[in-house]
């Protein structure tokens, strides 16, 4: 029997769809084999990379993975951490002893380092199997955020608005003169003039709406330019070195 | 032999269906699933935190089905809101149809909350909610290995009949028999009856049914590729 | 939101710069669509901006109340559905689904936008009920507002079903149009800080300190007033609000006219 694809790279499948047919596929995350055919297993865009069936997500929460850098809300004080919610259906710990440098004594008010509804950068360090996760607060740019407002993003989306080296928000944060922080489960913190933060997000929502199409730096680039009335620099400026 | 129809419909021809995906954008997954004057919205919320706490299991997690007529989407008097013994059986039922597809143990714990509201019912409710559902589920990102669809098939004066309306259900009582198929596993997940048919006829509605629900199958993924290319 | 964050919130609207651009007493986009679902004797769906709400009315012949055997009855019932929020739970209405019920009755009621005299069948013995029911379908901010305004479009789209030896036939609807007097419009103002906004956002929702709803008829009398949140309001105040609702409510009557 000949291996034989159905769907052309960058088609949209949806569950249940027949990408190939065939044992010299593999099935890679988001797909699954039923005998010999490959079926979508949710909506994204496939790409067939050699052999192996790959599948970009286009919609779904985000998983926890260690090592990402997510803004997450305070939303509970314990014994020797806190709880945090970062949209997730499982929220994270953030014990004690990962949340500061600075010596806490025992019995001390935890509320004096977090408390309630403060947002803060984080990065996951842990997730077990039964999806229990751990943050921690130590490491460069990882930090409490004051004032500032926060936007909603989908997760899948994120590394197109991050851009290719941070060149995209790079492009983004230069034009508005804004500093923005994007957590990788799709939370936004912007932080600037109010009418530039205006523009600032309808950029990033311009990014999630046309994040699969071709040409989409251009468009932001133009875009920005016509609400600020300043020039874009050139991208490759952005990337960094 | 040919039943007239009170809409004209040939016995074998469903009503006209509108299918959209991504109607409700605060929910996590959404669509709208109208055939005929039936018309069924989902909303799904999840994976998420699942409350009752002791509810929770570690091992996989649940899915919450809750469907639900509007006030004034009834055939006659006014619906009176808040479930009722109907309603909560068809939420199971739903359920349980959606379940074949789902894997649980993605998102122990956790909880999917499937909520499905109608405007408007002209018969075939649970079907348009499976339809409807199904769709929302996969919009919101789930992993799912197939899409469901759903049919509410008919039996009446010998003759039978795709996609019952609420006249020929209720008014003439027909034999209503709503149910739901996976393609890709070649199994039905939703089956109900109501009315008196014999096992050769009803082995031929299912098999008419199968085939109608691959129609709609193929309305359902193009709703689905609809709103993602955008 | 915390208070860093209100801070942050109110350095925009010093400059008169809501989150998403827009002006403190400016509304998104409104429509208003008749006739959505067949099954109810008359129906809306109104959007303003992302916020979707239907409405729909069922008309029941019913025995008066014996104070008013004359008199026709009204009934509003708001579901926030599930389906509409996150943090919407199924089970019996809470005191925001109560709340916004009541102040929309009281808006369409006590306008007289219905003459309920109108609705008597027989005297002592028949009248016809009309009940309102509003369904939110998704909540992206003021559903208050939004809910008003579907029901008074409801009520524009409603017509009375058949009716032979004085059984309803509510598969045929007559051509005889529920008769309504007035239109009152439902415009809610929040004060947050010194600032005063409509059509709330849902972050905006978080952060008021008090609002003000005002049901106002075409000749701006008004008709129904509810003051809500945690802080007092000046007189001041409440005329500053009273001035908002009666600018902005010809524009949003002007979507109920077909």
């Amino acid at each position: 029997m000949t291996d034989e694809a159905f769907v052309k790279d960058k088609d949209i499948v949806v569950p249940g769809d027949k990408i190939a047919s065939g044992m010299g596929f593999l099935p890679g995350k988001g797909t699954y084999r039923s005998d010999s055919d490959i079926f979508a297993e949710r909506v994204g865009l496939v790409h067939i990379d050699g052999n192996v069936i790959k599948l970009v997500p286009l919609s779904g929460a985000y998983m926890p993975k260690v090592n990402d850098r997510v803004i997450g809300k305070i939303i509970d004080v314990l014994m020797s951490g806190w709880r945090i919610d970062f949209g997730s259906p499982y929220s994270a710990v953030l014990s004690m002893k990962e949340a500061t440098s600075e010596f806490i004594p025992k019995g001390a008010d935890l509320t004096r380092y977090f408390a309630i509804d403060d947002f803060i950068v984080c990065k996951i360090i842990n997730v077990t199997s039964q999806r229990l996760v751990d943050v921690s607060m130590m490491g460069p740019g990882l930090r409490k955020l004051k004032g500032g407002r926060f936007v909603n993003v989908n997760t899948n989306k994120v590394p197109r608005i991050i851009g290719k080296e941070g060149s995209m928000v790079s492009m983004i944060k230069q034009a508005t003169g804004c500093n923005i922080i994007i957590g990788q489960n799709g939370m936004v913190w912007i932080d600037g003039e109010p009418e530039n933060e205006v523009i600032a997000v309808e950029a990033i929502k311009l990014v999630e709406a046309e994040a699969h199409k071709s040409g989409l730096t251009d468009r932001v680039s133009k875009f920005l330019e016509e609400k600020t009335g300043k020039k874009v620099e050139a991208v490759q400026n952005f990337k960094k070195r | 032999m040919a039943i007239k129809r009170i809409d004209g419909r040939k016995a074998n021809e469903m009503r006209p269906i509108t299918a959209k995906v991504g109607v409700i954008p605060r929910a996590d997954g959404s669509a709208m699933f109208k055939i005929g004057n039936t018309q069924a919205i989902a909303a799904v919320y999840g994976p998420r935190d699942l409350h009752p706490k002791f509810l929770q299991n570690p091992d996989k997690g649940i899915l919450r089905c809750n469907y639900s007529m509007m006030p004034f989407s009834g055939h006659g008097d006014r619906v009176r809101p808040g479930g009722n013994r109907r309603s909560k059986e068809i939420s199971m039922l739903i359920s349980k149809a959606l379940l074949p597809v789902l894997n649980l143990e993605d998102f122990p714990n956790a909880v999917v909350d499937v909520f499905i509201d109608l405007p408007e019912t002209d018969a075939g409710t649970r079907c348009a909610g499976i339809c409807a559902a199904s769709m929302a589920l996969a919009d919101a990102g789930l992993l799912m290995k197939d899409l469901v669809s759903a049919m509410s098939m008919g039996f009446l004066d010998n003759e039978i009949l795709v996609d019952i309306n609420s006249n020929e259900d209720c008014d003439l009582g027909a034999t209503d028999i709503p149910l739901a198929y996976i393609p890709s596993m070649d199994k039905i997940s939703l089956l109900q009856l109501d009315g008196g048919v014999s096992k050769e006829n009803l082995m031929k509605i299912l098999e008419i049914g199968k085939q109608k629900c691959l129609e709609i199958d193929k309305i359902q993924r193009k709703a689905l590729r609809e709103k993602f290319k955008e | 939101m915390n208070k860093d964050q209100k801070i942050h919130l109110l350095k925009s609207l010093q400059k008169d710069i809501r989150y998403d651009g827009r002006k403190k007493e400016q509304f998104r986009d409104v429509v208003v669509e008749l006739g959505i679902s067949h099954s109810a004797e008359g129906s809306a769906r109104v959007k303003i901006g992302k916020t979707e709400v239907l409405a729909g009315v069922k008309m029941a012949l019913e025995e008066p109340y014996p104070d008013t055997p004359d008199k026709g009855n009204l009934m509003v019932n708001a579901e926030l559905l599930p389906a509409s929020n996150p943090e919407f739970e199924p089970g019996p209405p809470g005191e925001e689904a109560i709340e916004i019920s009541r102040v929309i009755d009281r808006g369409v009621r006590e306008s007289k936008a219905i003459d309920f005299e109108k609705l008597c069948v027989k005297k002592g013995e028949k009248v016809w009920s009309v009940m309102v029911d509003i369904c939110t379908i998704n909540d992206d901010g003021n559903l208050l507002d939004a809910s008003a305004l579907a029901v008074l479009a409801a009520l524009t789209d409603a017509k009375f079903p058949a009716v032979s030896d004085g059984v309803i036939d509510y598969s045929k609807k007559t051509d005889k149009k529920l008769p309504l007097t007035k239109l009152p419009i439902t415009i809610t103002a929040y004060k947050i800080g010194d600032h005063f906004i409509v059509d709330p956002l849902p972050s905006e929702e978080l952060a008021y300190d008090s609002r003000l709803t005002v049901a106002l008829t075409e000749d701006n009398e008004i008709s129904a007033m509810q003051k809500g949140g945690e802080e007092p309001l000046s007189i001041e105040d409440i005329g500053k609000v009273i001035d908002i609702a009666q600018k902005l409510a010809p524009e949003l009557r002007k979507k109920l006219k077909r």
